[in-house]
């Protein structure tokens, strides 16, 4: 059964849109998929709609990720350098939609763990890579990376390849501080991986 | 150089309920975690009252080595992730490209991946069949069971030469034909596995021993399944009647004739079943394929993504220029996203790509569908003992190197 489409829009956007009217702040349609891109503060509760409303029943929660935008050299659909990316699926339809919030550095996200349990990983997995905090998430600290990890490596602006060699004696990387560090995998700009990225 | 703790302590991860409970530590090097997994466990006497994963042992980064590879070089990447299906990844990888791309594969190039991708799931479900028993002290399914898998991975080494790592799906098509003498191999391989794979069934199906290990352990609902995350297997042992390969088909997955196996109690036992039901769907799909395989181009005639045939190269300047244009830059995709979904062998394996118009990946994320499955060991163990926790473990099926990247 797929989705119905009310004046060229999805059954999702209509509903959300009936209910919270100032949440949306644009609906995207890229090859099939439509990404409803939300006010930050209220994604909870769109989420929870979703979840609940019987017309939609978007019981799964298939994932939420996050996209570092600081180098983005094109229009952008939400403000702010970070968007995260939630990713539901409902069975009844057996549709998709794409839930995007626009994040600053420094501000912070409604967890959506109690919402789907299921977000705790994947929230978890975005601090630790991206620096994006959610609000009311009950274990927000390195998942992925050493406790001890300084920094976000998912970032742009994040050296590939600058940090400390662990197992090799008496040598020290570069800070990752240092924005002049050349990044290790870019071969085709005439940098190749063989070259000494690391200040030794 | 500052110190590197990789231990890190338990107390960051919970805190003890009261005073007669135990906080231990299971891994990272225990055999029955499948890699480097470290659970820490809560222990009133034996049995579980809280545990957390610590994961990150085998992270190495590759979603932001990806930004820095071109789509082509990215293809690698994918395989060291899940790399008991290497062939899946590669799928969802390409998939989500020629989203990008908005190009459409030949119908042999679509059967050949099915091909490829269901070859890819027994092999996965013949590990986890073999490590499961394992964990739970059978050991004589491990050999015999490894025994079929060795089969699928001469089958793939004559497909790329490599067993474990093919990249033989890339986007645009393969990376070549299918090679003289798989359709006997393969044919071969198919009137073997089932009789095979009966016979590790006997040993354990019935078993009085293992049923006692698995009945009744791990129990997860429907719903539960859905609201953490938890796809495939997981759902279907609940009962859900939930496959990608039948609710959004791709590579052409609706001409084939096969059913989604089904259970209903949501424990260790029934996603056994389940996984080695899916097997059998499985050999039925590779019956089809290799029955009804199409003549014709197995790659996209599109020459900006695929590049062209060796031959043409000594008549043809356009494509000399394609060859040397595609093997240097690569291939630019449009500005935009794009998520592309399979049934993998353990659920649903996802890749989301956003493109900013250049030759490499702005962003590339793996969806792995062992991560978020993992998240389902905390409520599926509470309350029981701690030697269950190694049977759920195991009927979870997680690759550390899928949930690390």
């Amino acid at each position: 059964m797929p989705i119905p489409i009310y004046q060229g829009e999805r059954l999702e956007v209509v509903c959300v849109r009936e209910r919270f009217p100032n949440a949306i702040i644009r609906v995207k349609e890229y090859r099939d998929d439509t990404f409803i891109c939300v006010d930050r503060e209220s994604i909870a509760d769109v989420a929870t709609f979703l979840r609940d409303d019987e017309r939609l029943q978007y019981t799964y929660f298939v994932e939420c990720t996050c996209v570092d935008y600081s180098s983005w050299p094109h229009e952008r659909d939400l403000p702010g350098r970070f968007e995260v990316i939630y990713n539901l699926y409902s069975l009844k339809y057996r549709s998709r939609i794409f839930l995007k919030i626009g994040v600053d550095d420094g501000q912070e996200v409604p967890t959506l763990v109690g919402v789907y349990p299921g977000a705790e990983y994947p929230e978890r997995e975005v601090w630790d890579l991206y620096g994006v905090r959610f609000r009311g998430h009950p274990k927000l600290h390195r998942f992925l990376l050493p406790d001890d990890w300084v920094g976000h490596p998912l970032r742009k602006d994040f050296p590939l390849g600058g940090e400390d060699v662990v197992f090799a004696q008496n040598t020290v990387g570069p800070a990752v501080e240092d924005e002049s560090v050349p990044h290790a995998g870019e071969s085709f700009e005439g940098r190749t991986g063989s070259e000494d990225v690391s200040g030794r | 150089m500052k110190e590197q703790t990789f231990m890190p302590s338990t107390e960051t991860l919970f805190e003890r309920t009261s005073d007669t409970t135990m906080i231990m530590n299971m891994g990272p090097q225990h055999p029955s975690t499948h890699g480097v997994l470290r659970v820490v466990l809560e222990l009133e006497g034996e049995t579980v009252v809280n545990l957390d994963c610590q994961i990150g042992y085998l992270h190495t980064g590759m979603e932001k080595e990806g930004e820095y590879q071109q789509y082509l070089k990215c293809v690698t990447m994918t395989d060291r992730m899940d790399y008991l299906s290497a062939n899946g990844n590669n799928l969802v990888y390409s998939l989500a490209v020629e989203k990008l791309l908005d190009i459409e594969i030949p119908p042999r190039g679509q059967a050949l991946r099915v091909m490829l991708a269901e070859l890819s799931r027994i092999a996965s479900h013949c590990v986890w069949l073999g490590t499961h028993a394992l964990d739970l002290g059978a050991m004589t399914p491990f050999f015999w069971i490894f025994r079929e898998r060795e089969k699928i991975l001469d089958m793939f080494e004559m497909f790329s030469g490599v067993r474990m790592m093919p990249s033989w799906i890339v986007p645009g098509g393969l990376r070549g034909d299918m090679p003289e003498g798989f359709e006997e191999k393969l044919r071969a391989f198919l009137k073997e596995f089932s009789p095979a794979l009966e016979e590790v069934e006997g040993l354990l199906v019935s078993n009085p021993i293992w049923k006692e290990r698995t009945i009744g352990v791990g129990v997860m609902t429907a719903e539960e399944a859905l609201a953490y995350g938890c796809s495939g297997p997981i759902a279907r042992a609940a009962g859900l009647a939930f496959d990608l390969r039948k609710s959004n088909p791709y590579c052409g997955y609706e001409l084939y004739d096969f059913a989604i196996p089904v259970a209903s109690n949501g424990d260790v036992y029934d996603r056994f079943l389940v996984r080695l039901a899916e097997m059998r769907e499985s050999v039925k799909i590779l019956q089809q394929v290799i029955d009804g395989l199409p003549e014709g181009p197995w790659s996209s005639s599109d020459r900006k993504v695929v590049p062209p045939p060796r031959e043409e190269l000594d008549t043809s300047m356009e494509s000399l220029i394609h060859h040397f244009k595609l093997w240097t830059e690569g291939f630019a995709p449009p500005v935009g996203e794009a998520y592309a979904a399979i049934e993998g062998p353990k659920g649903e394996l996802g890749c989301y790509i956003v493109s900013d118009g250049s030759n490499k990946p702005y962003r590339f994320h793996m969806r792995p569908s062992s991560f978020m499955n993992l998240q389902a060991l905390r409520p599926m163990s509470i309350g029981h003992l701690i030697a269950d926790v190694v049977a759920i473990i195991g009927s979870i099926d997680i690759v550390l190197g899928e949930i690390d990247r």
